[in-house]
């Protein structure tokens, strides 16, 4: 089983849920956060004080899935996430050794 | 028996009085808005505390510090009036209930201690600041408006033109703002690390209701419902507006944007200078005396920086300079056509009026700066001025009020109720 995480720019959000929902994922994780990569942040102004604010706000999405469809849901998302911009994101993936259903108890795939 | 009550004046000065009471809570928003999330609980404690302290002193013998029989041009005799039980006997000959006139004067005092506040957020222990402006309440707030207002007061007697508070309330709340931010110093990482308001929403409704309650601030000032308050009523509305103008043309063509902060301000800045000089204008006078606030006082709000003071709310580049402004400005724009009746240079009438309005504001400020100062210092060297570095970075509503202000999630926080007055029962545990 692997852990997909993306980091994503948020206006996105929508078409990647709807193209996981398309490909039979069932379930994820979605959190606001922020952070820098290459795109840099942006230049705010209170009473003439300027200050650069770095940090960019993102979407972290986490998907729990099958070892087996790991190239087409990182397909899928890399698409749906893509503009062609600068601070698109990323996406990696950690393996994960065990996942518990909690309402039933099923363990590993089945738990998905 | 007849009475002389006049029940049109009377329904207007209770009504103003409790509208300036709605700009207190309107400040707390205005600077609660400005400040970092964590620590804007203490920001509208600081204003609200401000209301607190000052309306008790008030009651007790501020009121007759303020306006009681003048001794010497100095101060109002303490004991005349104290407790206020003399003055609740109905005087037939009255046309307002002197209640009223305590009431609305009474809203007064404590806003302007509560403005100080705004130099000093993030970092100020709270019992050290209701200390401060309890005495700042005593030693300044009611002798200053005795010599601005009372008849008798020294200021008062040589001419000075205040209708609404210029100068006993801005000038005064702003050099003892400057004064305060010097003793008690910077936040820790001013100038460095980003201290961007939390909430841009709550400063317009702050800004809103400033505004709404300073009609009842400057068109109550005339204590009567009468043609003086109407004008003055005019020319704070027509002041406000060019003034948010003034200070947003300067964003502009400075930063390249037109800021919600910048409108907010704006509004303040020309509430503040039209406040001394809503009767002794004209509406254009007042559309001048507002443009030039709102273009002074968005540049005045940079010297901080330049001379390393953290006025963090910008008291003194708001309420100084925009006080200053609008009382000296009398001298060049009065004109003897509005309700009060005398002319400034533009008008003809040379410079006596100018002269008279910068000895009366100087004073002020001079006074209030050395008596906040010599305040600010003893509280300081007592240690009750300022909280631990440790307690200003994890945030100062916490470590003052055991709150937070926003509870965003739906966890609880991860705690459990630990029991009614617990907090007492812990603090013996750990010190035993």
């Amino acid at each position: 089983m692997k852990l997909v995480t993306a980091i994503i720019k948020p206006f996105k959000l929508e078409d990647v849920k709807n193209a996981l929902e398309a490909i039979g994922v069932r379930g994820m994780t979605v959190s606001e956060s922020s952070g820098f990569g290459r795109q840099g942040g942006h230049t705010e102004v209170y009473r003439g004080a300027e200050y650069t604010v770095d940090l960019v706000p993102k979407v972290r999405l986490e998907v729990l899935i099958d070892s087996d469809r790991l190239d087409e849901v990182l397909d899928v998302i890399t698409k749906a996430a893509h503009t062609g911009k600068i601070g698109d994101g990323k996406v990696w993936v950690t393996p994960v050794e065990e996942v518990i259903r909690v309402r039933t108890g099923e363990r590993g795939p089945d738990a998905l | 028996m007849d009475s002389a009550l006049n029940t049109g004046d009377t329904a207007w000065m209770l009504t103003a009085a409790a509208m300036v009471l709605l700009m207190i809570p309107g400040l707390a928003f205005f600077y609660g808005g400005m400040v970092r999330s964590k620590s804007v609980l203490n920001m509208l404690m600081m204003v609200m505390g401000a209301l607190f302290i000052v309306g008790v002193l008030w009651v007790l013998f501020g009121y007759s510090m303020t306006f009681g029989t003048s001794m010497g041009g100095l101060i109002g005799n303490p004991t005349e009036f104290f407790g206020l039980e003399s003055l609740m006997a109905d005087d037939p000959e009255s046309t307002l209930p002197i209640m009223a006139f305590v009431a609305f004067q009474g809203m007064f005092a404590c806003l302007t201690v509560g403005l100080i506040a705004g130099a000093i957020p993030d970092r100020t222990k709270f019992n050290g600041w209701l200390i401060f402006g309890g005495i700042w309440a005593i030693l300044v707030y009611f002798p200053v408006a005795h010599w601005v207002w009372a008849s008798g007061g020294w200021i008062f007697e040589m001419g000075v033109i205040d209708f609404a508070g210029g100068t006993a309330v801005h000038i005064n709340a702003g050099a003892a703002a400057l004064a305060l931010a010097i003793v008690i110093g910077k936040r820790a990482g001013w100038p460095r690390t980003p201290m961007r308001p939390h909430n841009l929403t709550l400063v317009m409704i702050g800004a809103g209701l400033l505004w709404f309650g300073w009609f009842g601030f400057n068109a109550g000032s005339a204590l009567a419902a009468n043609n003086t308050s109407a004008v003055v009523f005019l020319n704070t509305f027509a002041a406000t507006c060019a003034a948010a103008i003034g200070w947003l043309v300067v964003e502009k063509l400075r930063d390249g944007h037109m800021t919600t902060l910048g409108a907010a301000s704006g509004i303040v800045a020309g509430l503040v200078a039209i406040t001394p000089a809503c009767s002794a204008v004209s509406p254009v006078g007042a559309l001048i005396v507002g443009v030039l606030a709102g273009v002074i006082c968005a540049l005045a709000v940079s010297l901080k920086y330049r001379f390393g003071y953290d006025d963090s709310l910008d008291v003194v580049g708001v309420h100084l300079v925009g006080g200053l402004l609008g009382t000296l400005l009398i001298g060049f724009l009065a004109t003897d056509l509005a309700p009060a009746g005398v002319n400034g240079l533009f008008y003809g009438g040379g410079v006596e009026q100018l002269g008279k309005q910068a000895i009366g504001a100087f004073s002020v400020m001079a006074y209030s700066f050395v008596v906040a100062l010599l305040i600010g210092l003893i509280l300081k060297a007592a240690g009750i001025m300022r909280i631990s570095r440790d307690d200003e970075l994890s945030g100062i509503d916490l470590a003052e009020h055991a709150e937070s202000a926003y509870e965003l999630g739906d966890s609880g926080g991860g705690g459990h109720f630990v029991g009614v007055g617990a907090g007492s029962v812990r603090r013996d545990r750990e010190e035993i």
